[in-house]
């Protein structure tokens, strides 16, 4: 996981409300042994026709979108599966960041894992950024704000260590591994 | 001492080290269940550094989502028809193999869907952290465990350390007073539910479901109304253990036995919420109220009574576009519209009462002309008693398709899909676009409101075919 402390790009704007991650990445994708390559499959339903055709009027295929890092979405994202598939299309395709103001737990959880922030802001700044559209943004993970283009700066709330891990690039095994004695202890005493 | 809820109980029991503001708790699992399509990029990261399974005794695989239905791919000799499931199969197999995983396999019989078969076992148990790559691991709660969903890169974490990190949740009381009607159901109770909070009402917090209606339910309906929790948003849904609980897991075999069993069953009854014990929400409910439900939109949040008409929400774009892909109008009464598909299966539906109450509907009675309709137990043992009791034979002199035991329609993964712009009353969780198959039109209803669909091609209230309904 490659260390995370500044994103700054343009915004792709989807205002749809409870996004769900069969939307993000359907069913049928998901016979696969591993995580790469996913971002093909990305929004597949709503990207493609049937005949595999890109829709062009689908945001994600318009040519503004290219290279856009940042994906402001509608009220609870990622609601549904738990599908870790979800974050893994989101970042091969090439985001880093999903903006809402609530984001679906399990989802919101394995963004973490993989090196995708998840921004909660409130409804005014959210307000503001559907309606805005490709505008350029910068999230600054160490103080947890992000900076909106005419200045103003919103904090959004991250977990202080999920923060860590993000900054530093690390993965939560390396400090589970680390708590073996507790482990044990804790075995020891419920067997 | 202070009061404690339910969850607060099974929580602190977990604690191998508490929160604090700076670190998440490092929270013990005791059963962790897992599948073919969440677990392969886990294994290979355990191959990649090196690790062995922390707990053997305390992880159980089986396959479930995109194994085949069809009798002849599984006994027959049959090549199994996707290639990309044949192989993730073989994987799941491999990896098992090689990490000394125990599996229920492809032949075996105690397979099927993973929520169905951690029960029927008596895996899962009252107390118990219980945790599966799969959003509706929710499902165990009905037993008072707290058990949730997790992701592929968790699934590796409590392979290696039998332990996650985890901030605790809040809590919200559901608290359901009277008692359903005759002919509905459990389905039609979280439905209810989910239609009142809304599909983002319990994010963030753990349920605890209670009150009369609730514990006047079997364990099957209680799993049905756990299982759908993570469709209101909320991780885990619990419900307290009782008698009911008690009668459910007693001689099953992963059940405690002899003098064991009864020094279980003393201690799960201390897994109450005390009275003066503080929710950090509470909604409330009348079972008698609540009629049989269907939902008409593209999340379980968009549910009306059978008897309903599809709400108006004029200048709302998303739900515009939601009825807009179901083919349905603002104002459109529900009841008579045409169906092509019923689906009687998933994690959420598919236990031995729920085949019970549609083989009631469909004795006697025929599968309309141009209706599809599939009955999918939930696992091998469900099918087994299914057809020892004469249900299967119900389904299929009716005209239905009987089929092994997997997760099937509910997601579409294995092959069986609802064609493009087909309507199908499904007893499944998920009514998404393309859920079913890209186009597919998913109304989600109980199996006697599934089954009477299927006999009359139409929607239809399922009370006309219900004794004593």
């Amino acid at each position: 996981m490659d260390p995370i402390t500044v994103i700054r790009s343009r915004t792709v704007v989807m205002p749809s409300t409870n996004i769900d991650t069969d939307q993000i990445i359907p069913a049928r994708f998901l016979t696969t042994t591993t995580r790469e390559g996913l971002g093909s499959a990305l929004f597949a339903d709503w990207r493609y026709d049937a005949s595999g055709a890109p829709r062009t009027e689908f945001v994600l295929n318009r040519p503004e979108a290219r290279g856009c890092a940042i994906l402001v979405a509608g009220r609870n994202i990622g609601c549904g599966s738990s599908r870790e598939h979800a974050p893994w299309a989101l970042l091969d395709f090439g985001f880093r960041a999903v903006v809402s103001t609530e984001i679906a737990d399990i989802f919101r959880n394995n963004s973490l894992k993989n090196g995708l922030l998840p921004v909660v802001v409130d409804e005014a700044t959210h307000d503001w950024l559907l309606a805005h559209p490709g505008v350029e943004l910068t999230i600054d993970l160490p103080s947890a704000t992000l900076r909106l283009p005419d200045g103003r700066e919103v904090e959004f709330p991250i977990e202080a260590f999920s923060r860590y891990c993000l900054m530093n690039g690390v993965d939560e095994l390396g400090y589970l591994l680390g708590q073996s004695a507790a482990i044990e202890a804790y075995e020891g005493r419920t067997g | 001492m202070t009061a404690k809820t339910l969850f607060q109980k099974v929580w602190e029991r977990h604690e191998v080290v508490p929160e604090t503001p700076d670190t998440p708790a490092v929270l013990y699992i005791d059963l962790h269940l897992t599948h073919e399509v969440t677990s392969p990029q886990a294994f290979s990261v355990l191959r990649e550094r090196g690790l062995k399974v922390r707990r053997l005794d305390r992880t159980l695989a089986t396959m479930d989502h995109s194994t085949p239905t069809d009798t002849a791919q599984i006994f027959g000799g049959v090549p199994i028809a996707l290639e990309s499931a044949a192989r993730q199969i073989r994987q799941l197999e491999q990896n098992c193999a090689e990490f000394g995983v125990e599996l229920l396999g492809l032949r075996d019989g105690r397979r099927g869907i993973v929520h169905i078969i951690g029960p029927e076992l008596g895996a899962t148990q009252p107390g118990k952290t219980i945790v599966c790559g799969d959003s509706h691991t929710s499902t165990h709660g009905a037993f008072g465990a707290l058990a949730f969903g997790i992701g592929t890169t968790e699934v590796g974490y409590v392979l290696a350390t039998q332990c996650l990190l985890q901030r605790k949740p809040k809590t919200l009381a559901i608290e359901v007073a009277g008692r359903l009607g005759p002919g509905v159901t459990a389905k039609d109770l979280v439905l209810a539910i989910i239609g009142r909070i809304g599909v983002n009402g319990g994010t963030g917090h753990v349920i605890e479901y209670r009150g009369p209606a609730i514990e006047a339910l079997s364990m099957d309906g209680r799993m049905t109304i756990c299982n759908m929790s993570i469709e209101a948003g909320a991780r885990a849904g619990m419900v307290a253990p009782d008698e009911t609980t008690f009668a459910y897991l007693k001689d099953r075999p992963r059940a405690p036995q002899g003098d064991a069993w009864e020094r279980a069953v003393a201690d799960w009854r201390r897994l109450r919420t005390d009275a003066g014990a503080v929710f950090d929400k509470t909604f409330q409910l009348d079972a008698g109220a609540v009629e049989p439900m269907i939902t008409y939109g593209t999340n379980p949040g968009m549910v009306a009574p059978v008897s309903g008409r599809v709400p108006e929400r004029p200048g709302d774009t998303v739900f515009a576009r939601a009825l807009a892909y179901m083919g349905l109008q603002p104002g459109e009464s529900l009841r008579e519209k045409p169906v092509q598909v019923v689906f009687i299966g998933s994690c959420t539906n598919a236990r031995i009462s729920d085949l019970e109450l549609a083989a009631q509907v469909f004795a006697g009675r025929k599968v309309a002309p141009g209706v599809r309709a599939l009955v999918v137990p939930g696992s091998q043992q469900v099918k087994q008693e299914a057809e020892a009791r004469g249900l299967a034979q119900v389904f299929i002199d009716a005209g239905a398709e009987w089929r092994e035991s997997g997760c099937s329609m509910c997601l579409g993964m294995n092959g069986d899909t609802v064609a493009q712009g087909s309507y199908c009353v499904s007893t499944s969780n998920r009514n998404f676009e393309g859920r079913q198959g890209a186009g597919a039109r998913t109304l989600l209803a109980s199996p006697a409101t599934a089954a009477a669909a299927a006999v009359r091609g139409r929607i239809t209230d399922p009370r006309e075919f219900i004794h004593g309904a």
